[in-house]
């Protein structure tokens, strides 16, 4: 199947990026919910002295050591592919990206190393408050993992607070608050770690049924439902909002990936949003005269995506076809260039590099020749002290080389001058210079209008559970209602399939860029070979199914075994 | 008193470990894990693409033209 698909380089890629960071986003969600979930329980513990809640934060805290321990590390193989696959991109980007996962990895990963020891060892070995300390500060660690590293992704979103140096072909870090509490990281981080607190909510909430349905540990379970829905309900509330900062930042910085969002192909005032709908296949490119939509249903309030992409209800949208055509205006005030015209301002722009890199290189080149014409001149001069005639004609010779050398030089001074102007003037369109042509910004919009809709859909439907769950469960009846507990059990599977999908709006929605406008995929890719590529990727796919298997297996052994209270 | 603190961080480490149940499976995991990580696979088949040049200046030599060539 696969041998069919023509899948360069830039596609593999990018698939094994993906097919890690997927695996990788399994693990990290459940860390960062469930660490919260059990240090609340131990913090009841701390609180009432009730030894039923200690045993219940530490048949929680087994499960987090387990997906703790088996998660751990596989981060790391991300930063691998980066110096392998990415090269360019980490060259590129060096300074700037380095600084956030260096603090990632030196502050908070040993914070989280050195309080997790006493979190499962220190039990009656240290005293509750310190022991209650480790365990947040544990979960503090892990969660400030996650904003360096979302720190890093904001940044590749949307760039800020650098400046690119043309003689190292590098950016370089202008200012690290700038990088460090950009709107679009901040806003990521708050998002992304929300909708992790609803995967452990809905993890402990299904976990729960699970036992009310085999009618054992009911104690347990109904009491870690209690916490597990009232938290996931404020998470998935809070998760939503943010969601909806998120969108309005992408229909300012991004809206590309707004219209793909939307399967919008042409844009206006008073734009609704689209509930649901089926694109239509035969739409081929984004300026024919075919419906986008086979069918859709937009959501019942008019005006909604203009509403909540800026706040008023007749704001403009750009669809694919405008931001490609251009000419609408923007909300600084000026009017949107044509993708053409970026693709031109991006070409001058990598060409000036290239003649700032050219005239550096003649200039060092004549500053030797002149040196060595001079020296020779000099030699000879010395060399003819009783013909003063002779002298004089040298003396000339190395004036008139002098004036030569100051022109040559001027002259390079300037192209080094003009080159670097050019550059500056159109560094923000650089990566358009590697667009051939305007429909390859557009990213795949089939997979990023679905993703989307999977993820508003699937967050909505969490949301009415975890208010319903809380209801039944503060009013007794949950216990009572299997049909709830079923579906809180599989739910637990659409709140990762929710996640997964907000991963891939946030990533497929922003091609062709690996920086946005600064450096698209196809030039931050290594030179390497197609097969090496292909060999990687099913290398990681065997790994991490296994690593997947081995968490599964030891998991559901221990959630079988259970907390082991007695409840009498 | 300073050895002590020491001996007794370590007596706690290895208290720890001797009362794992279904820790000491997942420490052989995360070691074997951390194996094929570095050794394995970072050695093998993730070297540093731009390690092939000793120094600075000729990474960012064979950058620039990376850069410049895929633009044309």
């Amino acid at each position: 199947m696969i041998a069919e698909i023509d899948i360069s380089l830039i596609d593999w890629s990018r698939a094994q990026f993906a097919l890690t960071a997927f695996y990788h986003w399994l693990f990290v969600p459940l860390t960062l919910g469930l660490g919260i979930i059990q240090a609340v329980m131990e913090t009841i513990y701390y609180k009432t002295g009730d030894e039923f809640w200690k045993k219940t934060a530490k048949f929680w805290m087994k499960l987090f050591g387990i997906n703790f321990a088996i998660g751990v590390a596989t981060g790391l193989i991300l930063e691998f592919e980066f110096g392998t696959n990415w090269s360019n991109y980490s060259w590129f980007v060096g300074d700037i990206f380095g600084a956030p996962l260096a603090i990632e990895g030196v502050v908070a990963f040993f914070m989280e190393a050195t309080f997790i020891a006493v979190m499962f060892f220190g039990w009656n070995k240290v005293s509750k408050g310190f022991h209650l300390a480790s365990t947040w500060l544990t979960i503090v660690g892990a969660t400030m993992s996650a904003f360096w590293i979302l720190v890093a992704n904001g940044w590749m979103q949307y760039p800020t607070g650098m400046n690119f140096n043309p003689d190292v072909v590098r950016n370089e870090m202008e200012s690290f608050w700038k990088v460090a509490f950009s709107p679009v990281a901040l806003n990521k981080f708050i998002h992304t770690v929300l909708s992790g607190w609803v995967i452990g909510a809905m993890f402990v909430a299904g976990i729960s049924s699970w036992y009310l349905l085999k009618k054992r540990e009911i104690k347990f379970a109904l009491s870690s439902i209690k916490v597990a829905v009232v938290f996931g309900l404020i998470a998935c509330f809070f998760s939503i909002w943010t969601g909806d900062g998120s969108a309005s930042q992408v229909a300012e910085k991004q809206p590309m990936k707004l219209a793909a969002m939307e399967g919008l192909y042409e844009g206006g005032e008073g734009v609704n949003l689209v509930g649901v709908g089926i694109l239509n296949p035969g739409k081929e490119e984004y300026n024919d005269d075919k419906d986008a939509f086979l069918f859709k249903i937009d959501v019942p309030i008019p005006k909604l995506l203009s509403y909540l992409s800026f706040g008023k209800f007749n704001a403009y949208i750009p669809g694919i076809k405008n931001i490609l055509d251009g000419g609408y205006p923007l909300k600084d005030g000026n009017v949107a260039l044509s993708a053409k015209e970026k693709i031109e301002k991006g070409k001058i722009a990598v060409s000036a590099l290239a003649d700032y890199h050219k005239a550096k290189a003649d200039s060092i080149l004549y500053e030797r020749k002149a040196d060595s014409i001079k020296i020779a001149l000099t030699a000879e001069i010395n060399n003819c002290e009783t013909a003063i005639s002779e002298g004089d004609t040298i003396i000339s010779q190395i004036v008139t080389a002098d004036e030569l050398f100051a022109n040559k030089k001027a002259e390079i001074t300037d192209k080094i001058a003009d080159s670097r102007r050019l550059l500056f003037e159109n560094f923000d369109y650089f990566g358009y210079g590697y667009i051939k042509e305007p429909k390859d910004l557009i990213p795949p919009v089939a997979l990023t209008f679905y993703a989307f809709r999977v993820m508003i859909i699937l967050g909505s439907f969490l949301l009415l559970l975890f208010a319903l769950s809380t209801y039944l469960v503060y009013k007794n009846k949950f216990e009572t209602k299997r049909w709830l507990q079923w579906i809180c059990l599989i739910s637990i599977f659409f709140a990762i399939f929710a996640g997964q999908a907000g991963w891939v709006v946030a990533e497929v929605g922003r091609q062709p860029w690996a920086i946005q406008d600064i450096l698209p995929t196809s030039a931050a890719v290594s030179n390497l070979s197609t097969a090496a590529v292909q060999l990687t990727f099913f290398i990681f796919l065997a790994l991490f199914t296994i690593l997947l298997i081995a968490e599964l297996k030891i998991m559901i052994n221990a959630i079988k075994k259970g907390p082991q209270i007695n409840e009498q | 008193m300073k050895k002590s603190m020491v001996n007794r961080v370590i007596r706690f480490y290895v208290d720890g470990f001797k009362s794992m149940t279904i820790g000491k499976t997942l420490w052989l995991i995360i070691l074997i894990k951390l194996f094929v990580m570095f050794v394995v696979l970072k050695i093998f088949f993730f070297p540093s693409y731009l390690g092939k040049f000793d120094k600075p200046v000729e990474k960012q030599e064979y950058v620039l033209n990376e850069l410049v060539q895929r633009a044309k």
